[in-house]
């Protein structure tokens, strides 16, 4: 679930078409790449396709950060098979955006001009080894929430993308889970990183989701479209219901002295995170915003001379083949 | 230099050779996770650091197993210092910009590479089975790592320049992998590991077809580095430890 708050753009096009093209969502059709689509739909997929691209990308980074220090061997090699998984993500969603008429190099400008976003969970910092495990756990959790429901989405490329990324990130929610466990059940100390992980990465696995949007124009447009299936309180509901007894589980506590199950409606009443400070994370102020930047925008700086050798290489290889013939 | 007549104690150095070299190497290649040039690259130096690490466990479980005193893989890799480590020196070398990073990789894959396909006919057949897993992974390293340098040394005046000057930088760390001492002799004696210097023609070769290619010259008459083999290293593994080790120093009794 990385994309949030994305907006749905009004269309204004052949009615006819459009009741036809509403009809085909309905019956459940897949709408494929080269078909017709209103403007307002391939504006909005591209919109969200590649803020969910962006952030499997500036995704890596808090996780990168632990690569060097992971404790052993074995949490090394998951965590560099899991940072290369979401680069791969990263890779497939751009190429489903590409579908839609948008270059990669394109959605990478827009990222760092600052006109696209990425998730608001990776502007926070991954303080303790334990953070590992809480974004395992919480924030690919999180995701898994909303990227399940979108294997239904109406786009085929990106339906399919979704396909494929729900079942690796189930396998690294799985992972973090179990950092989180061996944590829990360790040394003091351990412990103490577990419990400290739970508390920072709480609310902002909460804020995952977007903020309440039932009165929302543009997320009913796109729940007709089928780019989104559920809303976000629908959502968050669940990822609460789901995560409260395994932190039961592990032996931590939720930082809500509100969070109690609530018979009547079958579920958990919690308190909402902070919107303020959200809102704040989102406009560029969040602890990390600064440096996820600066990271991507130093990678694709320092990178211009490799890729444009590239291009040199096989403008002279192209030419050498024409020569020959 | 250490003389080294029994076997086993020779055999826990050549393994170590091995090991701590794929390990140190892997940790660098890490270190760009997230801060490649292009998507494709963060991906294929995420899978090349992690075959590394793969291979990392596989030479330090057996090291551990030859030495028989209850160390395991993460037991060498987390809690010995600078000193006992035996990698080579090249592998420890920092990672510059891309191009160095690149080129430090082609000149070790093509050691690499055949190097494990001599392991491949080990007497011992726990480092046979090691080096034919390694080198289908190894293979593809060379492949890619070959490529890339033909393709940015005869890319942009730039690119060309850059991995110049990557080849120049790191050309004086290359002798060390050919470099024979008694730990390697007893081993190659043994027919359990191969010798470095048998490595050489086939390293030559290849490095001279590339370059070639890549229209990039190597130094001439440059001095050779060497020590990392047996634990003389430079100032970077230091830190690059400090990093690597510290949960495991700093929460001995913990398990991860």
């Amino acid at each position: 679930m990385y994309a949030q708050m994305v907006k749905s753009e009004a269309t204004n096009e052949d009615p006819e078409k459009l009741a036809a093209f509403q009809a085909r969502i309905d019956a459940g059709e897949k709408i494929e790449p080269k078909e017709w689509m209103p403007e307002g739909y391939r504006k909005t997929l591209i919109r969200q396709i590649g803020q969910h691209a962006h952030s499997e990308i500036v995704g890596q980074l808090p996780e990168g950060n632990w690569i060097t220090r992971a404790p052993t061997l074995e949490r090394k090699a998951i965590l560099l098979a899991k940072v290369q998984d979401e680069a791969g993500h990263g890779l497939y969603l751009y190429c489903a955006a590409e579908t839609l008429g948008v270059s990669r190099d394109e959605l990478t400008e827009a990222l760092l001009s600052g006109k696209m976003k990425y998730s608001s969970i990776f502007n926070y910092p991954t303080l303790n080894w334990a953070d590992i495990g809480a974004v395992g756990w919480l924030v690919d959790g999180a995701a898994i929430m909303n990227q399940v429901p979108l294997q239904r989405t109406s786009f085929g490329p990106y339906s399919r993308a979704m396909i494929r990324i729900c079942k690796e990130e189930s396998f690294h929610q799985r992972q973090g889970y179990d950092i989180m466990m061996k944590m829990a059940q360790g040394t003091p100390e351990q412990k103490a990183m577990a419990q400290d992980a739970l508390n920072r990465f709480w609310y902002p696995s909460l804020m995952m989701f977007g903020p309440s949007d039932k009165d929302s124009v543009h997320s009913a447009q796109s729940m007709a479209w089928k780019i989104k299936i559920n809303t976000n309180d629908e959502l968050r509901q669940k990822f609460v219901d789901q995560t409260v007894p395994q932190a039961e589980y592990l032996g931590l506590t939720i930082p809500d002295p509100e969070l109690r199950w609530n018979e009547e409606k079958g579920g958990y009443d919690f308190s909402e995170p902070d919107w303020s400070e959200f809102f704040e994370v989102i406009k560029g102020n969040g602890p990390c915003n600064a440096e996820r930047m600066e990271a991507r925008q130093k990678a694709w700086d320092d990178g211009a001379w490799f890729r444009e050798g590239l291009m040199a290489h096989a403008r002279k290889r192209a030419a050498a083949k024409v020569a020959a013939e | 230099m250490e003389t080294v007549v029994d076997l086993d104690a020779a055999l826990f150095e050549g393994l170590c050779r091995m090991g701590d070299t794929t390990l140190v190497l892997g940790h660098r290649v890490s270190e760009w996770c997230g801060h490649a040039p292009v998507l494709e690259e963060d991906i294929a130096l995420a899978n090349m650091a992690l075959d590394l690490i793969g291979q990392t466990q596989l030479w330090l479980g057996l090291a551990g197993d030859v030495e028989g005193k209850g160390r395991d893989a993460d037991a060498l890799a987390f809690r010995r210092d600078a000193w006992e480590f035996r990698n080579l020196l090249l592998a420890e070398r920092p990672n510059g910009d891309f191009g160095q990073t690149l080129m430090r990789q082609f000149l070790f894959d093509a050691w690499h590479q055949p190097m494990l396909k001599a392991l491949e006919g080990s007497k011992d057949a726990r480092i046979a089975e090691i080096a034919a897993k390694a080198g289908r992974e190894v293979a593809y390293h060379l492949e890619r790592s070959a490529d890339l340098v033909i393709r940015l040394g005869d890319g942009t005046e730039e690119s060309h320049k850059r991995m110049q000057a990557a080849l120049d930088t790191l050309w004086p760390y290359t002798g060390e992998m050919m470099m024979a001492d008694d730990v390697d002799r007893t081993l190659a004696e043994a027919g359990v590991m191969a010798a470095p210097d048998s490595i050489r023609p086939t390293w030559e070769a290849l490095v001279a077809e590339v370059l070639g290619e890549a229209k990039l010259k190597a130094p001439e008459g440059a001095y050779m580095h060497k020590g990392g083999k047996q634990g003389t290293h430079s100032e970077h593994l230091g830190h690059m430890l400090a990093t690597m080790q510290w949960l495991q120093r700093a929460y001995p009794d913990a398990k991860w």
